[in-house]
């Protein structure tokens, strides 16, 4: 068929990426960014974040959530591009910018959590 | 898509209304629309913020508890507090919407949305208190 | 005396103006009036030039929409009473160009609307002695609701993304697909998958919502959408995976 269309193939990292961010970054968000700031909760400490970290589980985890998390916002924000800023002229440009960017979020996620140590 | 069909020769002056830059503000569902999507840029800025922590934490204890100090920052609580409200509306939409693109039937009939709704904030609730449980008792 | 309402109808005449102008009429408003009431008043004693699409008066034949005070409806199905003391705004559909008046051209959708063969597609036809295809109450729930579509193209003129990209196919059109892709009786899913997914055409489709919200059919364009995407991804990996032969 002719000029199949590959967005399919984002929207289900857009999908899969929806639904991880809906249900884990609030939880991660409220602790490491209000309640350990705040002192609503004791933050646990470096040693015991590392542990954690250091994890295979953990860093299986962290890599799912944020690969498909950055995926989840490149298409979503690609759109609000073309609707929101009426930009779809710009198609190229936002294209290689926003998967572009997932990508090289993937990249240094993949890095980061390989060299925990 | 096919070219547009091809009217009569004696084309008459149509008139096409131009959409504004700003459609988006003329009507409150639409303004909620753009919010939803703005989401996804704060889940971005999370994701950065959860790899900013990780090479903290890799650093060692001086890193991270710099990264903690300007977590404490007020102007940074405020971008997160904002930031988490923006989650929300991300994931509380999305569970709304869920079962309008999952339709599931049993016997010949299709499930109320309630019940396909209800069992996924049942799991952030379980799923968040053991995340949490994991996190704060590390 | 009786009560008057004013109606803000946009004109468009062409061949003397190059940009619609607005022209106010004032109508009595009689209880049981409906928009569409008021322009055939109009029409029939006061301005006979008033340009304008109507037939069932029923809400079945998807003609008569317009814009009221900004919101998409069928004239015949909203009530004039609803909009005193006014005044109220006539405009044409959104999101189409205007020929007239309130007349808007519609080929766009009508082509698209073609485009997707909103028919039964068998690959293997019965003979006639077999008999008809039948089907269960429960096969028929599964497509009914998408098959209450109008044709009225409300849902297009409350579609942003329709209005800023005509290469979307539009809520109606990908509504009816689907109604015919889930036919028990019809076999052309994939025919139909290969012309609205190939140039983008149900992609555009952000999920804003607002076509369900207008659609007075209460059709559910936008879900009949999310079902589709859902569909044509598992397709899109499906083919992937396991690579078919032409098809």
């Amino acid at each position: 068929m002719a000029n199949k269309s590959n967005v399919a193939f984002f929207w289900a990292l857009f999908s899969a990426g929806g639904v991880v961010s809906a249900f884990l970054l609030p939880v991660h968000v409220f602790l490491f960014g209000l309640a350990f700031p705040l002192g609503w909760i004791a933050s646990p400490s470096h040693e015991s974040l590392l542990a954690l970290l250091q994890s295979p589980v953990t860093r299986i985890y962290l890599l799912v959530l944020c690969v498909l998390s950055l995926f989840h916002w490149a298409h979503r924000f690609r759109y609000t591009l073309y609707d929101g800023a009426q930009m779809k002229h710009l198609n190229e440009v936002i294209v290689v910018l926003t998967y572009g960017g997932a990508t090289l979020g993937s990249v240094v996620a993949i890095y980061l959590l390989l060299n925990v140590g | 898509m096919t070219e547009r069909s091809a009217y009569t020769e004696f084309r008459p002056k149509w008139y096409r209304a131009r959409v504004s830059t700003y459609w988006w503000l003329s009507q409150w569902s639409y303004t909620k629309f753009i919010l939803r999507e703005l989401s996804s840029v704060f889940v971005g800025y999370f994701i950065v913020i959860t790899l900013l922590q990780v090479r903290a934490l890799t650093l060692g204890a001086s890193s991270y508890a710099e990264l903690q100090l300007w977590l404490g920052n007020p102007l940074v609580i405020l971008l997160n507090t904002v930031g988490f409200l923006f989650l929300l509306l991300h994931t509380i939409t999305w569970f709304n919407l869920t079962p309008r693109a999952i339709v599931l039937r049993l016997g010949g009939k299709r499930v109320p949305d309630i019940l396909i709704i209800a069992p996924n904030y049942v799991a952030w609730v379980v799923i968040s208190g053991v995340l949490a449980w994991v996190i704060v008792g590390s | 005396m009786t009560d008057t309402i004013v109606l803000e109808v946009t004109r468009y005449r062409p061949e003397q103006e190059t940009e619609p102008t607005v022209q106010e009429y004032e109508v009595p408003i009689t209880p049981d009036w409906v928009i569409l009431d008021a322009l055939n008043y109009i029409k029939d004693d006061v301005d006979g030039s008033l340009s304008y699409r109507w037939s069932c008066r029923m809400g079945i034949c998807g003609s008569c929409g317009m814009m009221v005070n900004g919101k998409p409806k069928l004239t015949c199905a909203t009530f004039l009473a609803d909009y005193a003391p006014g005044p109220v705004r006539i405009e044409p559909l959104k999101n189409f160009p205007i020929i007239r008046d309130l007349t808007i051209e519609m080929s766009d959708f009508m082509t698209k609307l073609k485009d997707v063969k909103p028919w039964i597609i068998r690959e293997d036809e019965k003979p006639i002695e077999e008999g008809e295809y039948l089907q269960t109450p429960a096969e028929l729930d599964t497509y009914k609701q998408f098959s209450m579509c109008i044709n009225c193209m409300l849902c297009y003129s409350a579609c942003p993304v329709y209005g800023l990209d005509d290469a979307f196919a539009g809520p109606a059109v990908i509504a009816l697909a689907q109604r015919y892709n889930m036919d028990s009786r019809d076999q052309g899913a994939s025919e139909r998958l290969g012309i609205l997914s190939e140039h983008e055409g149900i992609w555009a489709c952000t999920f804003v919502g607002e076509c369900t919200k207008v659609c007075p059919k209460h059709v559910d364009p936008a879900g009949a959408i999310q079902q589709y995407k859902v569909t044509a991804t598992t397709e899109w990996f499906k083919s992937l995976l396991m690579p078919r032969g032409s098809k």
